[in-house]
C-alpha cells in the first residue's frame, strides 16, 4: 500500500508551509517510515473491530450544569492580537486592502 | 532526607519545614542544573508561597501525604500563572491559566513545584533532543542523553535535584527516561490519572506518572494522583486502591510472563546479561515465570506511529496562531496558519503532522488509520491472553542504555527505541520501569538499565508491590549515584 507522499499536498491539508529542502526530506523520511509500517499489510485483521481507545467507556455524558470557566479577560490575554472582545485575525473574505 | 516519604514524615512530624526543604531544594537546582539541564523554568517564588502555606496547614494540624515535598513538572502540563511551553516555539511565551488536575491534587497534598521541565517538542521523542528550548544531559554521562520525551523530569530526579517529578508516557515517554536515568517511572493504565491540563499529543494514548528514585515514592504520588475527574472524560469512574504500603517481601504465588518474542538473544550481551540476572533474581524471590506470547506486538511500533501521529495532527491543529501562541502573520488568514506553524513547530513534530495528515486523508484512512487501530485490537487480544496465564510480564524497558547525543539522527532508528514500551501503551496497560543493574557505557561509565514490568489493566496496586519487592531485594536502585547528583549516595 506504499506510494510516494506528495508532501506539499499533504502539507496544504496540515496548514504547514514547507520549503523545497523540507520537501524532499521529509519526502524521503515519510517514504521510509511508510515502507516500516507497510508490514502492516501482512497482518490479517479480516472481521476484526477497531480500536479506539481501551479502556470500557461508552458515551460519556454529565449533567448539564452551568460551572465557572476561564474569564474572557484572561483568554484574551492570550492572543497574539485581540481587538475589545475578539480575537483579531487577517482578513478571511473579500480582497485584501 | 531524600525521599518523598522521608520528606513528608518530617514536615508532618515538623521535624523540617516546608520552606526549609524548599530551599534545600532551589539549592540542588543552582549547584547542579547548569549542567544537567533539566529545567526550563524555576517556580522559586511560587514555590516558596506554596511552602509557606503547607507550613501553616501543618501548623494548624493538618497531616499532609506529600507534605514540603519538593516536584518537578513536566512542561507539558499546565500550572497557573507559569510558562507552559511543550518545549515548543510555538507555546515559547504561553502562561498557563489553569492547573491541570494532576498537578493540582500534587499540591493540594503538599508539593511544592520547583519548577517545569524539559521534555521532546509535544512530547514526541525518546532522547529529549527535539526539544526547542534547551538540551537536558544524562546525570549518568553528560555525553548521553536522559531519553524522553520526559528527559528533565527523570534527569532531575536522577540527579536528586527533587525527589518526584511528573512525566507523561504516550509511547514509553516516562519508561524509556526512566531506565535511561537509573531511577523509577510508572506509567498507570490509560484513564486512571485525569489528562486535564496536559497538552495532548495523542489522546487515546497519553498518560501522566511519576517519577521518583524508589517505587514508595513512586507509589505515594500515584495514589494522590490517581482517580476519577470530571474534567477528563476519558478518566475511569473506579475506584483506585492505595498502592503505597501493600508491600509484600517476596512475590511467592506470582507468575511472571517472559515473552517469547523479546527474545534477549536480539541485544547486546552485556545487556542481555542483566536481564538475565533480572529473570533470575525474580525466581529468587520465589516467582515463576511462565513463557507467553505476544505474537502482535511486533507490529507495535507501525500501529503506533500511525494512530499517535494521527491523533496528534488533529490535536495539534489548534495552534494556528489565533487564541494563544506564536503569530506569524500572512497575507491572509490561511497564510497565516502556514506560517505560524512553519516557524512554531519543529521538524519531528512536523513529520508527525505530516504522516498523521496523509493517514487519516481521502484514500488512505482505511489501509492506514482503521488498519493501525485494528491491529491495536489484536495487540490488546495477545495482552488478555497472557495475562490468563501469567500476572506480570517482565522485560527490558529498552534495548540498550542512554546513547550518545545525535547517534539517531534517522527518524525511523529513534522510534525503534520505544520497542518494548509501545504495545503496553496501545494496550493502554499499567508499566513501569524498575532499576536492574548496570552495564559499562561507551565512556566507560556505569549506565543504568530498567526492567518494565506490566501488569492487567487496574492492577496498579499489585504491580507496584511486585517492583517494591524487587527493588528491596536487588538494591540495584541504590547501588551507585550519577556523576552529577545534587546528593551523595
Amino acid at each position: 500500500m506504499s506510494e510516494k507522499i506528495d508532501v506539499r499536498y499533504v502539507a496544504k491539508l496540515a496548514r504547514l508551509d514547507v520549503s523545497e529542502e523540507e520537501v524532499l526530506t521529509y519526502g524521503a523520511q515519510l517514504g521510509n517510515l511508510l515502507t516500516y509500517v507497510d508490514d502492516l499489510s501482512k497482518l490479517p485483521t479480516d472481521g476484526v473491530t477497531a480500536t479506539a481507545q481501551v479502556v470500557p467507556l461508552r458515551n460519556v455524558a454529565r449533567d448539564d450544569d452551568v460551572r465557572p470557566a476561564l474569564d474572557r479577560e484572561t483568554v484574551l490575554s492570550m492572543a497574539p492580537q485581540a481587538q475589545g472582545a475578539y480575537f483579531r485575525v487577517p482578513r478571511i473574505i473579500g480582497e485584501p486592502d | 532526607m531524600r525521599t518523598a516519604v522521608d520528606i513528608a514524615g518530617a514536615v508532618n512530624a515538623r521535624s523540617v519545614s516546608a520552606s526549609e526543604v524548599v530551599d534545600a531544594a532551589l539549592g540542588n537546582v543552582a549547584a547542579v542544573d547548569d549542567r544537567v539541564g533539566a529545567f526550563l523554568t524555576i517556580t522559586a517564588e511560587l514555590a516558596r508561597d506554596c511552602a509557606r502555606r503547607v507550613d501553616e496547614r501543618v501548623a494548624a494540624g493538618e497531616r499532609l501525604p506529600l507534605a514540603g515535598v519538593p516536584l518537578a513538572v513536566k512542561d507539558n502540563m499546565c500550572l497557573a500563572g507559569t510558562r507552559t511551553t511543550c518545549a515548543s516555539k510555538i507555546l515559547e511565551h504561553w502562561i498557563a491559566p489553569y492547573t491541570g488536575t494532576a498537578v493540582q491534587r500534587l499540591l493540594d497534598a503538599g508539593a511544592i513545584p520547583i519548577g517545569k521541565t524539559n521534555l521532546d517538542e509535544f512530547a514526541m521523542g525518546s532522547s529529549c533532543e527535539n526539544s526547542a528550548l534547551g538540551t537536558t544531559k544524562n546525570p549518568w554521562d553528560l555525553t548521553t542523553v536522559p531519553g524522553g520525551s520526559s528527559g528533565g523530569s527523570a534527569a532531575a530526579v536522577a540527579s536528586r535535584q527533587v525527589p518526584i517529578a511528573l512525566g507523561s508516557d504516550t509511547g514509553g515517554s516516562i519508561r524509556e527516561p526512566a531506565a535511561f536515568c537509573g531511577i523509577t517511572g510508572f506509567k498507570p493504565t490509560y484513564g486512571r490519572v485525569s489528562r486535564y491540563g496536559l497538552i495532548a499529543f495523542a489522546s487515546s494514548l497519553d498518560q501522566i506518572g511519576p517519577f521518583a528514585t524508589t517505587v514508595a515514592d513512586a507509589a505515594l504520588t500515584y495514589d494522590v494522583m490517581a482517580g476519577w475527574d470530571r474534567m477528563d472524560a476519558t478518566s475511569v469512574p473506579r475506584e483506585v486502591e492505595t498502592t503505597y504500603g501493600s508491600w509484600r517481601e517476596d512475590l511467592r504465588g506470582v507468575r511472571v510472563g517472559i515473552v517469547r518474542e523479546f527474545d534477549l538473544a536480539h541485544l547486546p550481551d552485556a545487556v542481555a546479561e542483566v536481564y538475565k540476572r533480572a529473570y533470575a533474581d525474580l525466581e529468587r524471590l520465589d516467582a515463576s515465570l511462565v513463557d507467553v506470547s505476544l505474537p502482535t506486538a511486533a507490529y507495535g511500533i507501525s500501529t503506533y506511529y500511525l494512530i499517535a501521529p494521527a491523533e496528534c495532527s488533529s490535536n495539534l491543529a489548534r495552534f494556528d496562531g489565533v487564541r494563544y501562541g506564536l503569530r506569524v502573520e500572512g497575507a491572509d488568514v490561511t497564510q497565516t496558519y502556514e506560517k505560524t506553524r512553519a516557524a512554531g513547530f519543529g521538524s519531528e513534530v512536523k513529520r508527525r503532522i505530516l504522516i498523521g495528515t496523509y493517514a487519516l486523508s481521502s484514500g488512505y484512512y482505511d489501509a492506514y488509520y482503521v488498519k493501525a487501530q485494528k491491529a491495536r485490537t489484536l495487540i490488546a487480544a495477545d495482552f488478555d491472553r497472557a495475562f490468563s496465564a501469567c500476572d506480570v510480564i517482565a522485560g527490558p524497558a529498552a534495548s540498550s542504555p542512554a546513547f550518545a547525543f545525535n547517534a539517531k539522527s534517522d527518524p525511523l532508528s529513534m522510534y525503534l527505541m520505544d520497542y518494548y514500551t509501545i504495545p503496553i501503551s496501545l494496550a493502554g496497560l499499567p508499566g513501569l520501569s524498575v532499576p536492574c543493574g548496570f552495564v559499562p557505557g561507551e565512556n566507560g561509565r556505569a549506565m543504568p538499565l530498567g526492567l518494565q514490568l506490566t501488569a492487567p489493566l487496574f492492577a496498579e496496586r499489585s504491580l507496584l508491590a511486585n517492583a517494591h519487592a524487587y527493588e528491596r531485594a536487588t538494591m540495584h536502585a541504590f547501588a551507585n549515584v550519577p556523576e552529577i547528583s545534587a546528593v551523595p549516595a
